[in-house]
């Protein structure tokens, strides 16, 4: 089992490389000196922008500049946002817990949404609660998530006006009264998110229990007299998890998209927020760093499915 | 129990007693028997009938500013009501939805080239460049899409402004940017499909008659392939029109003058309390669009591809 995490963790450092690759080329790419601002100002006499070109390392080979900008992002230095004068790591690190919370919740809403509900229909296909459950997943699914935010503040804020539609950071007061405010604040959001989710796996979670229900394992489960719900729960799921393992760790690039426009519908204070913010202010330090953050956090979510894989399915841990 | 049931209720209905019937009539009465597919098929064409024609009846300027209906709900001088400048919004509607439809199906194009040629290289190639190409497909697959669609318009934008026009620079750069994130599931569909049948006993035969490897591709085992493909593309379609609404919906998609569906919703959303119509009726469109193209979809998956590869 170590070998195996070890193994999966050698593989995940080519993709982490891979992407910052990446988006090196598209920085790299891109039209406009990112230092123009300062390059432009015309009190700067063009010697002294000349070597301060050369003393930022702007005039130096791509290789180069891509090892010096990798290793800077490696050592957390990511700059110094323009926008709101502190270090780039410190505002993502204010805003990052708010982001994997709502994330967090949101997923494990989906899955409470998404297993039930999918292996319930596949024990029962083509049942009235399958086709029911069918499309409404299809709905789901199609509501993109900025129009599920609207239409959940047009009816739990606006017209019920049950749930407040903008998230406060600074809730005055303590204990429970507080705690409650703050739940009520994040149900919206969450829910938003892990409808969606919820929606997509449903569908996924029944044709996976379908694939392994027609098994002949489970036929002789069945033989052996065992009860219906022991069958499902103990023999059929084990194995129909596993692709929905994968399945998760691939929607979570899909995920962060997702908690992106959530944040901005609901005014969350997280990454994604921040990442809409800094693109209108072009605050190009900032831009990079949530990108890069947002990418390592895909990769080490599939790094922990891999390794939930491999405890999940032990015909593969020590291939 | 459900010892033989089969993912999918039309999934064995190619009865074999019957005369024989050509591909595409047994395709089609497959796809007629997912009610609700056809049923969104209709509804698909309305919209997109309606889009690409309406503006020839319903001859009201998209830009008319008139101050003495800002707000309006609907009515019959303005089926789907004003917004805050008393512009119609049925006019705006039905520009906006050329645009999302066009960059749903351009960017669907781009990403089903993009996919059918990466998959067939790696499924006709064995050996490390199969490996390489897979690699970059699951790389690609663990990007961040979004963020990494907003960092590229982002830098971009400007530049391509300045060569193609506000307009075209922004559609290019969407539809490319769209595209470019969408072609890993028909690659790895297509190399699926190419790993099984290139072992098949018609390319063997086409093989031993001298065909050269590119002829084998496209003549013999590509139009073999398509099926899963066409499903593919369906939904790659629907996911392009997300994308491309989540972009205008943050602000950062086309110009803020060209009224796209997401951008209706953007500017609709400080006036939810008074205007709720503004934001009803656009993104009921989106919903309905991508809601019918998944039935379709779904449809075209039971009439085209009822081994479910995949």
């Amino acid at each position: 089992m170590t070998q195996y995490v070890l193994r999966r963790l050698l593989i995940a450092i080519p993709s982490l490389l891979g992407i910052s690759v990446i988006l090196f080329t598209v920085l790299a790419l891109a039209p406009g000196d990112p230092f123009e601002e300062l390059a432009t100002n015309p009190a700067v006499p063009p010697d002294v922008r000349a070597a301060l070109r050369a003393s930022l390392g702007l005039d130096d080979p791509v290789h180069v500049r891509y090892f010096n900008w990798l290793f800077a992002m490696l050592r957390g230095d990511w700059g110094y946002s323009f926008v709101s004068r502190i270090d780039v790591d410190d505002l993502i690190l204010q805003r990052l817990p708010t982001t994997l919370i709502v994330i967090g919740s949101s997923q494990i809403l989906a899955l409470m949404i998404a297993l039930p509900v999918g292996v319930y229909a596949a024990t029962r296909p083509y049942s009235i609660f399958d086709q029911i459950a069918n499309t409404l997943a299809f709905i789901g699914f199609s509501l993109p998530t900025f129009f599920t935010g609207i239409l959940f503040i047009l009816f739990f804020s606006i017209y019920l006006d049950w749930l407040p539609f903008v998230y406060r950071s600074d809730i005055p007061g303590s204990g429970l009264p507080w705690f409650w405010e703050h739940v009520k604040q994040s149900i919206m959001p969450i829910a938003v998110l892990g409808l969606f989710q919820g929606a997509a796996w449903t569908r996924f979670v029944r044709s996976a229990v379908l694939d392994v229900i027609r098994l002949d394992y489970v036929t002789t489960a069945r033989a052996k007299g065992l009860a219906e719900r022991v069958i499902t729960i103990k023999h059929v799921m084990r194995n129909a998890l596993i692709p929905v393992v994968t399945l998760v760790a691939l929607s979570m690039p899909a995920v962060f998209g997702g908690a992106i426009v959530t944040e901005q519908i609901f005014r969350v204070p997280g990454i994604g927020s921040l990442l809409i913010t800094a693109i209108l202010a072009n605050d190009t330090p900032v831009i990079m760093a949530v990108t890069f953050v947002v990418s390592i956090l895909v990769i080490l979510f599939n790094l922990l499915a891999d390794v939930l894989y491999g405890w999940l399915d032990p015909r593969i841990s020590y291939r | 129990m459900a010892g033989s049931t089969l993912a999918s209720p039309t999934a064995s209905a190619g009865a074999p007693a019957r005369k024989p019937v050509s591909p595409g009539l047994e395709a089609w009465r497959r796809f007629r028997k997912h009610r609700l597919a056809v049923a969104s098929a209709v509804v698909l064409s309305v919209v997109v009938l309606a889009v690409l024609f309406g503006p020839l009846f319903w001859t009201v300027a998209i830009d008319e500013i008139d101050f003495s209906a800002t707000l309006e709900g609907p009515s019959w001088a303005h089926p789907f009501g004003t917004d805050d400048l008393g512009q119609d919004l049925l006019a705006r509607m039905l520009y906006g939805g050329r645009i999302s439809l066009a960059v749903g199906f351009a960017a669907m194009a781009v990403a089903v080239f993009v996919g059918i040629l990466v998959g067939a290289v790696a499924g006709i190639s064995r050996g490390s460049v199969d490996a390489a190409l897979m690699w970059l497909t699951d790389l690609f697959l663990s990007l961040p899409q979004l963020p990494l669609l907003l960092l590229i318009i982002y830098l971009f934008r400007d530049t391509l402004r300045e060569w193609v026009g506000p307009e075209m620079g922004v559609f290019i750069l969407i539809v490319l940017v769209i595209g470019s994130f969408g072609w890993m599931p028909v690659a790895r569909l297509v190399r699926a499909q190419f790993f099984s049948l290139r072992e098949k006993e018609f390319v063997e035969a086409a093989r031993a008659l001298g065909a050269s490897t590119p002829r084998l591709v496209i003549r013999h085992i590509l139009p073999n392939a398509l099926g899963p493909v066409i499903v593919a593309g369906t939904i790659d379609v629907a996911a392009a029109i997300i994308a491309e609404s989540t972009l205008s919906f943050l602000g950062l998609g086309f110009p803020p003058d060209i009224p796209t569906w997401g951008r209706l919703l953007f500017d609709a959303r400080d006036h939810l309390d008074f205007a709720p119509h503004w934001a009803l009726f656009p993104g009921g469109a989106i919903f309905l669009t991508v809601l019918t193209i998944n039935f379709v979809g779904d449809g075209l998956r039971d009439a085209l591809d009822p081994r479910r590869v995949l």
